[in-house]
């Protein structure tokens, strides 16, 4: 049997707001915004799990053939990607939604590559938000390249804030047993690339647990590879979000890169074809579900004086995202396999040209012949 | 003016850092030391680290990072050490470099250049001689290009960094050495096409990389025995052009696909029912076949059994005429 002591991945972490909804403090970060910011990351958070919920309820309507949940991991999305700047690009997986959501993606683009209608949703450029990727890992070392480039470019490290940019790579817990990462992480530090790794550690790779995927916490891997490694509550979006402003800058600033392990639990499935009974016990979620992301943020506003409105307003926002959602995935139009010949190149071939004119041909033919 | 392969290689890629400053030259000892073909030679020192980058030993990460680099609108140009080192580096080359620009709908790019030196007859161990260019011509979204000659070499590359596809170079490691006339200032062919390098009657010969050398000697040593053959250059193993193949069989009746990677499923199997299909009248005997066996690469003292010569592409084209 594996020797697995999960025991000895219960390491100390960064944390500012309790599971109760009580902020503390850390001696090395803070977060700075005031109500209003806290506001606007509850929002975030709401709307994350809105997006999951009615996603969740579109494929067990038969309306997505699948769904990979976020449910339980919004504080470490929100926060990581609201310390972006504009300019500043982002490498997700294909369960960040809550990244897409920061990033300005209209969360029913998310929704096509589950429905089968597309295979992305999203212009990158527009979001400086690459396509989430499916092969675990692999674009961490995109994420890697392209911070590469902006050292290149001269803009890192140059003082100006308008100019100086990071890149940041999401991957999960399993990722890091893929060469890729450890690929990553060597030539991130060697070329002092600015590119932030951002490890959503949520205890599951489908059934595997963490503990039999890492012999040693997640964090302590930074040092081999001689960059900064940060452990932060996952859970916590202030300090999800003061930790990764504070990685971001010092690659922004030019003095590399840094990971970050947040410890977060997957609350939902692996998919919507998952069924997580058979790999771990109720009472480990109930554990889990206490230390909810978005519950202990409502407790400290509401402490603070967050008005009922606010709650209701957001409220009748993300019914009304809800509505918008279900509308989007049923009106996404059917993907046409003759203008997908179109994208295989940039530079189309005579073959790709014949296979397509040969696909409308028979098509053609055949209309009104059988039915569809 | 005469030149070696590589010096045509080296010279194709200095032209081409010197247009754009957005190509990149990265990979194993590329940098300080040249390559271990010399392929890069001096160009680190003219353009420097940054334009010419030493990458650590990760051939995933020299594709993987130059997939990153590319978003940013670079021109990445990697040089993977051998033929048989670009396995680690299947995964990003098949599921990222060749899906991108489909996944994304046409919206990313990636104008990435895989060089690759490949084949065997230089005496190499194990992993250094081998001929995975079937593998890359058969992932959709992939283009394949192959010289056979300085001339081309020197052209091709510029060509291929110029692609706003992804293209995998494969450099005849073998011919690197060997000189040939390289003219500097005619425009070159088009990167998509193939070429009649021998124009013949009796049979066609159908080779790329350092198989058309080959195939030219067996042309020469054929013209003892009467036979006129027609040899072609592919050059471009995906999208292939079969044109001048096509013309070439409907006048001699015989083709042999000549390559030095195995028989089953490789490209003288495509090659071959093209043929077929386009000069099913025309045909004299079945395409023939001159490849290396269905095994692993051999130790090298084995390899002038291996890998096709001059006898058994002559046995063949006899084998085909004698049909």
């Amino acid at each position: 049997m594996n020797q697995v002591n999960p025991a000895a991945h219960e390491v100390p972490f960064v944390q500012l707001l309790t599971p109760d909804g009580q902020r503390v403090t850390d001696a090395e970060h803070s977060f700075d915004g005031d109500r209003a910011a806290i506001e606007g990351l509850y929002r975030d958070l709401v709307m994350t799990r809105r997006v999951d919920v009615e996603a969740f309820a579109l494929q067990r309507h038969g309306e997505l053939g699948l769904w990979p949940p976020a449910l339980g991991q919004e504080a470490a999305q929100v926060g990581s990607a609201r310390a972006l700047k504009a300019h500043d690009y982002a490498f997700p997986t294909y369960r960040d939604h809550g990244v897409a959501w920061a990033r300005g993606v209209d969360p029913s683009l998310l929704l096509g590559v589950y429905r089968g209608t597309d295979l992305g949703g999203w212009d990158p450029a527009d979001h400086q938000l690459a396509l989430p990727n499916i092969i675990i890992g692999a674009q961490t070392l995109h994420a890697t390249g392209y911070a590469m480039g902006l050292t290149l470019e001269g803009l890192v490290g140059t003082g100006d804030s308008e100019r100086d940019s990071a890149v940041i790579a999401y991957f999960g817990d399993g990722a890091t047993s893929e060469g890729d990462v450890s690929e990553a992480l060597d030539w991130a530090a060697v070329h002092q690339a600015p590119v932030v790794f951002f490890c959503e550690n949520n205890h599951y790779a489908i059934s595997l647990p963490a503990a039999n995927q890492s012999h040693v916490p997640i964090v302590q891997r930074a040092a081999g590879f001689g960059l900064p490694g940060v452990r932060v509550d996952g859970n916590d979006v202030l300090a999800c979000h003061a930790v990764t402003q504070r990685a971001l800058q010092r690659a922004r600033d030019g003095q590399g890169p840094t990971l970050i392990e947040a410890v977060t639990y997957r609350m939902g499935a692996h998919t919507t074809s998952d069924d997580p009974s058979r790999y771990r016990e109720a009472a480990e979620v109930a554990e889990w579900k206490a230390k909810d992301p978005i519950d202990r943020v409502r407790l400290l506003l509401e402490a603070e004086g967050t008005t009922p409105e606010f709650f209701a307003d957001l409220s009748a926002e993300a019914d009304a995202l809800g509505v918008h959602l279900r509308q989007a995935c049923q009106n996404m139009p059917e993907p046409d396999l003759a203008e997908l010949f179109d994208h295989v190149f940039v530079e189309s071939t005579v073959e790709n040209q014949q296979q397509q004119a040969e696909y409308v041909a028979w098509r053609a033919s055949i209309e009104g012949s059988v039915s569809a | 003016m005469r030149m070696t392969m590589v010096k045509a290689l080296n010279s194709g890629l200095r032209i081409a850092m010197e247009n754009d400053p957005k190509v990149l030259l990265m990979g194993e000892d590329v940098g300080r030391l040249g390559g271990v073909f010399r392929v890069t030679e001096g160009l680190q020192k003219d353009f420097g680290e940054g334009r010419v980058m030493d990458s650590p030993l990760a051939e995933s990460a020299i594709v993987g990072t130059a997939v990153g680099l590319a978003f940013r609108g670079f021109r990445p140009v990697v040089e993977i050490q051998f033929d048989g080192f670009v396995y680690p580096a299947y995964d990003q080359i098949v599921s990222q470099v060749a899906k991108l620009h489909f996944r994304s709908r046409g919206r990313v790019r990636m104008p990435m250049v895989i060089r690759i030196p490949f084949g065997g007859g230089i005496g190499a161990v194990e992993h250094h001689s081998e001929s995975p260019e079937g593998q890359f011509a058969l992932t959709a979204g992939l283009k394949v290009v192959s010289c056979a000659d300085p001339h081309d070499a020197h052209w091709m590359i510029q060509q291929a960094i110029a692609s706003d596809d992804p293209v995998v170079f494969m450099e005849p490691k073998r011919r690197y050495w060997e000189t040939g006339e390289v003219d500097t200032e005619t425009a070159p062919a088009p990167l998509w096409e193939s070429r009649v390098v021998r124009p013949g009657r009796d049979a066609t010969v159908i080779a790329y990389g350092a198989m058309v050398k080959t195939c030219l000697d067996s042309a020469r040593a054929a013209e003892d025995d009467g036979l006129d053959l027609e040899v072609i250059d592919l050059r471009t193993l995906s999208p292939l052009d079969l044109g001048p193949v096509v013309e070439s069989v409907r006048r001699t009746g015989h083709a042999i696909v000549v390559h030095e990677a195995a028989r089953t499923l490789g490209l003288g199997a495509e090659i071959a029912a093209r043929i077929t299909e386009e000069c099913f009248y025309s045909l004299e005997s079945p395409v023939q076949r001159v490849t290396g066996y269905d095994m692993p690469y051999p130790p090298s003292r084995a390899e002038h059994e291996f890998l096709p010569g001059l006898d058994r592409i002559l046995d063949a084209v006899d084998r085909a005429r004698a049909y």
